[in-house]
């Protein structure tokens, strides 16, 4: 077991784990930040992505040892108030379906339009395609992103 | 025309003059920093609200709580049920909250999500819910100021005397109207008078959704509660010998349990018992049929040549027909084993105490869970609660309890509260797949290119009747065969969103366009003229579907695809009947550089009365691309009793860039509604190959799309129109 200090969200935290744990069980199972998600475990969907340093990551994979030096930002720290573009957008869009996948494309999306604030479709097309969504709201997905690009 | 209905006394289950409280199931374990703290929060609200029935309470403040009883995996239910409450009480939308129902089997009947059923089944029952609530409601009012009903009128969540110029919110008369006797008969709308039916309303879960709060099974964490996670014996084996030593060792894991033929790893948290069960040491040893691929390609072989097969409808002479025919067109199909995957792997919580046993998750049936919980540890189902939780996807996967039973042994044997989670590995080998089944067709021509005689036999690996016999072409067709072998495998089986239709439409409507091209006719024409046939002289007894309905899709596809009208568009035509709903699908390819390249699936629906027009989409384009990623991609394959796709590397989903256009029209047939949740995935396998055929004469027989021979030297290339 180590102690292993991450600031997420702002806020300092401080866990007690095994040092190989990966993010996702540390915010899920240790800091009660379950809105990031567990799915495949091999950073082949995406439900687990958050922003380390404003960059999309999969949580699944990589152990919280490795962030201490980071900002990291779940989807709970994404806004205050759930009024990031990108969230205004997929409420606007009414993009879920089951909702699981949701979070974790919001995440990719965010860092998405950070980088590239004026995407075209195709660009779109080839950042999404990193996160599944089984219930198959792409078009949704496509169209919001594209929204809380206009909107920004 | 507003109609006049009888109500029933189990759905409008009166209590008056106590408060709600009790029915509350919120997700408030988790801290909760609503921003919106200057509305009433939920409990509050029902802390003085009445109930009006099982499905509706009014509150003193004019907020309204709408229960839904029906399990939420994406289907939207939890908006589209309450806005059918709230039509036919006149609601004001924007003082509606909504809770999802514990398991209750006094006041609901089919709390189940599976058959894209629970629509059909409640739509009378919730109208009169609302509908109920507002009678008495305005008897209240009528009460209060001295009048009579009749000269009262309702309109968003207000209560109007016109001669008098007086209104009053439901609110302020629902304590009232509460104590009142509940009617014999009710009368509903005339559904022109609809304000919220058929209006595109927002997903009720939106902002939880998006902001990341806690909705799912495996977001439930309860003090004391301990982890588990379980190692299963391949199918066909059992457990020979078990070394847990290295598991045990590692830092967070409690205990080893063993029941039945599973081995539980225990512990304090997921991480480290993902880490334990790969260093668990289980030996098997053959219990049964252990299997592999190949075996089964063997006895799809056998069974179709020589299995005894059960008739399922034979109308006229097929062997005099075949003998007469003037060509005779053959055809195999075949479908590998699926998995469902949902997003949420499988998960319970369950905390079983010596007389009780409180459960939480995922379930497509609340009830099976209670059951299997009462199996489990022998605890009278009315001990027994269940709370249901937003489902991460289901597909069917959720109508099994195994997950369950899991959860309660493994509680029952730490005397903890307990929650099992399924790894992604565990949810693709830990059972329960879309069966494979392989289709021979046999069609009969006459010299005029009429299909006089028809034969399909379905072999199914647990799929047990892996056809559907009395759907089209049943009823055009003079001579007709359906017969079924079901094999008994251990690999198990299980529901797969739109069961066994979810294979055969494909099959049948790629054989059928198979048949055009032999009769030389338009594959829209074909059909046309097997649905004139059933329409003037339906052919044999039962039929499921109605030809007219048939015939509107199809008309309306041909129209909005602008069917053979495009010479570059190379299109493919599908229609199907299932789940009570009907939809015709076009797909256009247009050749780029020689490579086909898939643009647009036009969709056309008759699902009667469309509910929720945004949620109706998401049904529509979700089956579709549901229905295109498994036929492209989907396969699960076996060997020694054990998928061979262990994971989303293997087990290819369809992504974003993979997804076509897809356009979305509906009939305005004029019936209730029906359900969304699976009819729109059947027809769409079909749609491609035979549009895929169209570009390139080549004819996909086997799923997926891209191992088949003829798909592997072309690249299908996706584009937005």
């Amino acid at each position: 077991m180590a102690i292993i200090n991450l600031k997420i969200n702002g806020k300092a935290h401080s866990v007690d784990v095994e040092e190989d744990t990966p993010l996702l069980w540390v915010l899920r199972d240790h800091l009660g930040l379950v809105g990031t998600k567990y799915s495949c475990g091999v950073a082949q969907c995406g439900a687990c992505t958050v922003h380390r340093n404003g960059e999309a990551m999969f949580s699944c994979i990589t152990p919280a040892a490795s962030l201490t030096e980071d900002e990291i930002t779940t989807i709970e720290g994404l806004s205050k108030n759930g009024d990031h573009p990108v969230q205004k957008a997929w409420a606007e869009v009414d993009v879920a379906q089951c909702g699981y996948c949701q979070a974790g494309q919001i995440m990719n999306a965010s860092a998405f339009l950070k980088k590239n604030p004026a995407p075209s479709m195709d660009e779109i097309d080839e950042a999404m395609n990193r996160n599944i969504c089984r219930c198959g709201t792409y078009h949704k997905i496509r169209e919001a992103v594209a929204m809380a690009a206009k909107s920004k | 025309m507003a109609t006049l209905t009888k109500t029933n006394r189990r759905d409008f289950l009166k209590i008056a003059g106590t408060t709600a409280g009790g029915l509350f199931i919120g997700f408030n374990w988790m801290s909760c920093d609503s921003p919106k703290m200057d509305v009433l929060s939920t409990e509050e609200v029902l802390a003085n609200a009445k109930n009006f029935n099982a499905f509706l309470s009014i509150a003193p403040s004019g907020d309204i709580v709408i229960y839904s009883p029906n399990p939420e995996l994406g289907q939207n239910i939890k908006t589209s049920f309450p806005m059918v409450v709230a039509e036919e009480l006149d609601a004001d939308w924007s003082k509606v909250r909504v809770l999802q129902a514990n398991l209750d089997t006094d006041k609901y009947e089919r709390q189940l999500t599976g058959g894209s059923g629970a629509m059909p089944h409640s739509w009378e029952r919730l109208r009169k819910a609302g509908a109920t609530a507002k009678f008495l409601l305005v008897a209240a009012a009528a009460k209060k100021w001295e009048v009579s009903a009749d000269e009262l009128s309702t309109s968003e969540g207000i209560i109007y005397h016109k001669a008098s110029g007086k209104k009053i919110g439901y609110g302020e008369v629902a304590n009232d109207a509460a104590l009142l006797t509940a009617p014999e008969e009710i009368i509903l709308k005339d559904k022109k008078d609809f304000k919220i039916i058929g209006t595109p309303v927002k997903n009720v879960e939106n902002d939880a959704i998006f902001t990341g709060e806690p909705l799912f099974g495996l977001d439930i964490y309860r003090e004391g509660m301990l982890h588990a996670m379980i190692q299963r014996a391949p199918f066909g084996m059992k457990i020979k010998s078990i070394d847990d030593a290295a598991a045990r060792n590692v830092a967070g894991v409690k205990d080893v349990v063993t029941f039945e033929n599973s081995v539980a790893v225990v512990g304090t948290s997921t991480w480290p018992l993902m880490k334990a069960k790969k260093l668990l040491k289980v030996e098997y040893e053959a219990d049964g049929k252990v299997e592999s691929s190949a075996d089964h390609d063997q006895i799809f072989k056998d069974l179709l040549a020589n299995g005894k097969a059960e008739v399922k409808r034979e109308d006229g002479n097929v062997q005099a027909a075949f003998k007469n025919a003037a060509q005779v067109v053959t055809a195999e199909y075949q479908c590998p084993f699926l998995s469902h995957s949902p997003m949420e792997p499988m998960n319970f919580f369950a905390h079983v105490q010596a007389d009780k046993v409180e459960l939480i998750g995922p379930t497509q049936t609340p009830e099976s869970a209670r059951r299997a919980a009462a199996e489990v540890t022998g605890i009278a189902p009315e001990n027994i609660s269940v709370e249901i939780t937003r489902l991460g996807g289901g597909f069917g996967r959720r109508l099994r309890a195994d997950y369950v039973s899991e959860a309660v042994h493994v509680s029952k044997m730490m005397n903890a509260p307990v929650k099992l989670t399924w790894s992604r590995e565990d949810d693709l080998t830990g059972g329960a797949y879309r069966p494979a089944v392989r289709y021979r067709f046999e069609a009969a021509l006459d010299a005029d290119g009429n299909m006089i005689g028809y034969k399909l036999r379905g072999v199914g690996m647990n799929a047990g009747n892996s056809t559907r016999e009395h759907n089209f072409p049943a009823g055009a067709v003079d001579n007709l065969l359906i017969e079924n072998v079901n094999y008994e495998s251990s690999i198990t089986t299980n529901a797969w969103r739109a069961p066994i239709t979810n294979f055969l439409a494909y099959a049948d409507q790629s054989f059928l366009d198979e048949v055009a091209f032999a009769a030389k006719k338009d594959p829209v024409e074909f059909r046309m003229e097997l649905f004139q046939k059933a329409k003037a002289n339906p052919v044999g007894g039962e039929l499921r579907y109605d030809v007219d309905r048939m015939i509107g899709v199809t008309k309306m596809a041909a129209e909005k695809s602008n069917w053979g009208k495009n010479p570059n568009v190379k299109q493919g035509f599908s229609v199907y009947f299932s789940h009570r709903t009907y939809v015709a699908q076009v797909a256009d390819i247009e050749m780029e550089n020689g490579t086909p390249s898939l643009k647009k699936i036009h969709v056309i629906t008759d699902c009667g009365m469309v509910v929720n027009p945004t949620g109706a989409d998401h049904q529509v384009r979700g089956g579709v691309v549901d229905g295109m990623g498994h036929a492209m991609y989907g396969n699960l394959t076996f060997e020694g009793g054990l998928p061979t796709q262990t994971n989303f590397d293997k087990y290819r989903l369809i992504r974003m860039k993979e997804v076509p256009a897809v356009d979305t029209y509906y009939v305005d047939s004029g019936f209730d509604p029906t359900g969304l949740g699976e009819p729109c995935l059947p027809p769409t396998g079909g749609a491609i190959a035979n549009a895929i055929f169209s570009a390139t004469e080549r004819r996909l027989r086997s799923q997926p799309f891209i191992e088949q021979k003829e798909f592997t030297d072309l690249k299908l290339g996706i584009k937005r129109a």
